[in-house]
């Protein structure tokens, strides 16, 4: 008889139970079961004559056990009592549930733990250090009294609950012991588990217990702190929980990940894994023996689905991810980059710009007739149409898909008051947009345009009015992307140190300083042009001060040298 | 016609269809859902003539009624199947497909259907999302001949991976979704009358809920529930939709003359009038579909927290 005995809590899936009482027992240990009390009496009798053939499986005084409530410490203590009454040399008892698989050589259990007869295992922390409370209720779950169920009269539960929140309720610890939490599945010395139970006081503790909320994680947690002599705080259960607390669950893909974790069980397993049932309790494959638990990377796939759950992926909107304003954790997933002006100011600004970093950078992408996608493309990453229609029956979701489709990629598109404006809001609110803005820029195609200048002035005054427009947004509180405008009149004056930081903060790679800049337009007559807006009785302003006889062609200025700023 | 209903146990997973006509996809159908672990089907069958009525007849885990009624007064075939789901869905995980729609959710390559709804029922989720995703050759559609039995993923296996839009219908608190290649070539310039590609085709029925139109959305609300608002992200799959073979072309001529569909066959009508010049569904930036990993990558559906 080995000095193992195993405690298992049984409620559905009996078929499997049964397998793993067999496998306990098949490697001496003995097993008493606690088949909870909504299980039917035929089922339970059909089970209890399932298992008649082994002597050393018992079957414990049946309690009704509904999550979150006392039934399952009472099965528990029942269960364990009978135990150490029965088997006199168990010298630690391990709490399972019918949906845990040994994952080791039960023998290799059996050798760790004798290795360490006066451990004991068991999970137990103060409520003020755990993050895994469920429902915001920590400290709470003692002082509160919890009459109503969870499961079925959520209402009730949370009324009630509200309630003594208001009169701030505080329930006296008794003896002043200090409360802990921890996993449920504990494995524990007899000395350790039978003090526990003989305690003078534990009528005084039951009663205390008997009104806390899910009391199984914190009734054997605070007082083995009050008996145990070496508390070693983990579970040798390999649990995990998701966001609700509510245990994750193992199924066939999992096999070598369990066998690769050297935990010794597991919980809590599908019951209709059939590969991990087989394999675990018909090959327990030994591993290094000896070896401690080692669940890490476990660990990290389930904090990881717990972080998707909860965060998502920062940009995505899909069927089942779709944040209300604010809540976006990133509007779109990665950076990119607005310019509004440059276009116009230079007349190679896009081969530039690509030949200083590795971007992809765009026309107009809202420009009206159609989506002007880079090298002229009519489909673009994830087949995006260059419908005009399509892309303005949500611009939002037009601009978010360009990006997400394009992770990797920084792209860049040109912007103005002559595109679609409804997407201004969008870039302004977004911090991974880089929007840089020449204010008044619009003009010089004017300029440079041979149209009769009534038509011209109507169509100035009506740019202006719009870039306006789109300024006062950039300029909001609300704005959080990285914005930068200048007059068009400030950024001629010295393009290099503007070009410069704008290169500088897209810095797809740590390049060196720039040594040219784009070639800017012939801006011969630009002076006399404004006037003769001004002259006609429209005033531009947004472009800055331009001196009738200014805006002398770039290549006729004396040469500036490029602003370092080291 | 046959009803076998009585062999349905407490727990099985059954499958709701209506059908026309559609004798050369059923078998591939009915052996991918099989597999999958549906336990019985439950078809409507509306007035075929190609023989797929005797063949359904002759499958032991499959139910069969007939209805000369017109597709479209039956809100194109929602009513017949809320009767049914009613009758015989209550307390069940009912999923509701179209005989070219074929299921995926995370893990379905290793887990059988019955692995999400039991997990779905311990974390007291009872609607699944799986939104259509139009899956189409490349070339013409009428360039390879769809056989029976065969997988039509392997001709129609492209898809657009990042065109699709969505919004929210205040109303009834679901998604709706537009976009994909039906968009991008037959709607480019009336984008709104896209069709919608959310769907909920899978529910733990009760008989007091009710589909409203198609798949798209259910009554109550709750129901509709299927994505986080605060970051997150839930679990959701994805219907592949393989209506585009060398078996479309008919159908949509066919549609067409019966008048059946939706919002006076406009989709039908786009469908015929651009497939005549060009149908090539394919671009450079189509997608080609290798499994449900590929999809969860593509943020086309999720693992949520199922792990």
């Amino acid at each position: 008889m080995s000095s193992v005995g195993i405690v298992m809590l049984v409620h559905t899936a009996l078929g499997r139970a049964e397998q793993v009482a067999r496998h306990w027992s098949a490697a001496g240990c003995p097993v008493v079961i606690h088949v909870d009390g909504n299980v039917s009496q035929g089922i339970y009798r059909r089970f209890v004559d399932a298992l008649s053939d082994l002597p050393d499986v018992k079957f414990s005084p049946r309690h009704r056990c509904e999550w979150g409530t006392w039934g399952l410490v009472a099965a528990t203590q029942s269960a364990s009592e009978m135990m150490l009454d029965h088997y006199g040399e168990v010298r630690h008892v391990y709490l399972a549930s019918g949906s845990c698989l040994p994952l080791r050589p039960i023998e290799e259990l059996i050798d760790y733990l004798a290795d360490r007869p006066t451990t004991d295992f068991i999970e137990s922390a103060t409520t003020a250090d755990v993050p895994w409370t469920v429902g915001g209720l920590d400290e709470e779950r003692f002082n509160f009294s919890f009459p109503f169920s969870w499961k079925r009269q959520r209402y009730l539960f949370d009324r009630w609950v509200s309630l003594q929140r208001l009169v701030g309720r505080k329930r006296a610890m008794p003896n002043g012991i200090i409360p802990h939490m921890g996993s449920q599945w504990w494995c524990l010395t007899r000395s350790t588990l039978s003090a526990i139970l003989t305690d003078p006081d534990r009528e005084l503790y039951d009663s205390f217990f008997k009104r806390v909320w899910i009391p199984d994680e914190s009734y054997f947690q605070s007082l083995a702190r009050l008996h145990g002599s070496q508390i070693e705080s983990r579970s040798l259960t390999l649990s995990k929980f998701d966001f609700q607390g509510k245990p994750h669950i193992f199924y066939d893909d999992h096999l070598q990940l369990l066998r690769r974790s050297d935990c010794f069980v597991a919980r809590k397993i599908w019951p209709h894994a059939d590969r991990l049932y087989e394999s675990f309790l018909s090959d327990p494959a030994s591993m290094m023996n000896g070896a401690e638990p080692n669940p890490g990377k476990i660990d990290r796939i389930f904090a990881k689905a717990v972080d998707r759950r909860t965060r998502g992926r920062p940009g995505l909107y899909m069927q089942s991810r779709f944040p209300h304003d604010g809540w976006e954790n990133g509007v779109t997933s990665s950076r990119y980059s607005v310019f509004q002006g440059f276009g116009d100011l230079f007349e190679d600004f896009d081969q530039w710009l690509t030949r200083a970093v590795d971007v992809r950078i765009h026309g107009h992408l809202f420009a009206e007739e159609r989506v002007e996608y880079a090298d002229g493309q009519t489909v673009m990453n994830g087949a995006l149409s260059d419908s005009a229609a399509i892309r303005d029956y949500n611009p939002q979701a037009f601009l978010t898909n360009l990006v997400w489709n394009a992770r990797g990629e920084r792209q860049c598109f040109h912007f103005g008051p002559r595109d679609i404006q409804d997407i201004g809001w969008i870039f302004a609110k977004d911090p991974n947009a880089q929007v840089s803005v020449i204010s008044g820029a619009w003009a010089v195609p004017l300029f440079l345009s041979k149209r009769s200048f009534s038509e011209l002035r109507r169509e100035a005054a009506v740019l202006q009015k719009i870039e306006a427009e789109y300024l006062k947004i950039l300029r909001s509180p609300y704005a959080s992307a990285r914005i930068r405008i200048w007059t068009m009149a400030e950024f001629i004056e010295a393009p290099m140190e503007p070009l410069q930081t704008i290169i500088d903060e897209i810095g797809t790679r740590p390049g060196p300083r720039l040594v040219d800049a784009p070639k800017m337009v012939d801006l011969t007559g630009f002076g006399q042009f404004l006037q003769n807006l001004k002259n006609q009785g429209m005033h531009p302003y947004l472009m800055g001060d331009f001196a009738v006889e200014r805006g002398m062609s770039s290549t006729q200025r004396p040469k500036r040298k490029p602003y370092l700023a080291r | 016609m046959v009803n076998r209903t009585k062999a349905i146990k407490p727990g099985d997973i059954l499958l709701f269809c209506t059908q026309r006509n559609e004798a050369i996809r059923l078998p591939y159908f009915l052996q991918y859902y099989r597999d999958m672990g549906v336990n019985h089907f439950l078809f409507v069958d509306n007035d075929s003539d190609d023989g797929s009525v005797s063949y359904l007849q002759d499958q032991p885990d499959v139910s069969l009624w007939h209805t000369r009624a017109s597709y479209k007064r039956a809100r194109f075939g929602v009513d017949w199947l809320n009767w049914l789901q009613s009758k015989y869905g209550h307390e069940h995980w009912n999923l509701v497909v179209d005989p070219d729609e074929f299921l995926v959710y995370p893990f379905c390559d290793t887990r059988p259907l019955r692995a999400l709804t039991d997990w779905l029922d311990a974390s007291s989720i009872r609607s699944f999302s799986a939104m259509l995703l139009d899956m189409y050759p490349k070339g013409r559609i009428d360039q390879q001949p769809y056989t029976v039995g065969q997988n039509p993923l392997e001709i129609a296996n492209w898809f657009d991976s990042g065109n699709y839009a969505i919004e929210r219908n205040w109303k009834f608190g679901n998604l709706w979704i537009q976009g994909g290649p039906r968009q991008r070539v037959f709607f480019p310039d009336a984008p709104e009358k896209a069709p919608a590609l959310n769907k909920i085709p899978l529910v733990k029925w009760n008989r007091r809920y009710v589909y409203m139109s198609s798949t798209h959305m259910l009554l109550p609300r709750g129901l509709n529930a299927v994505y986080d608002e605060w970051g997150g992200e839930k679990a959701s799959g994805a219907l592949l939709h393989t209506k585009f073979l060398d078996t479309f072309n008919d159908k949509a001529k066919e549609e067409l003359q019966r008048k059946q569909h939706y919002s006076g066959s406009v989709e039908y009508k786009a469908y015929a009038a651009t497939l005549d010049e060009n149908p090539d569904l394919w671009c450079k930036w189509s997608e080609k579909y290798i499994n449900w990993r590929q999809l969860e990558i593509l943020g086309l559906m999720s693992k949520g927290n199922w792990a």
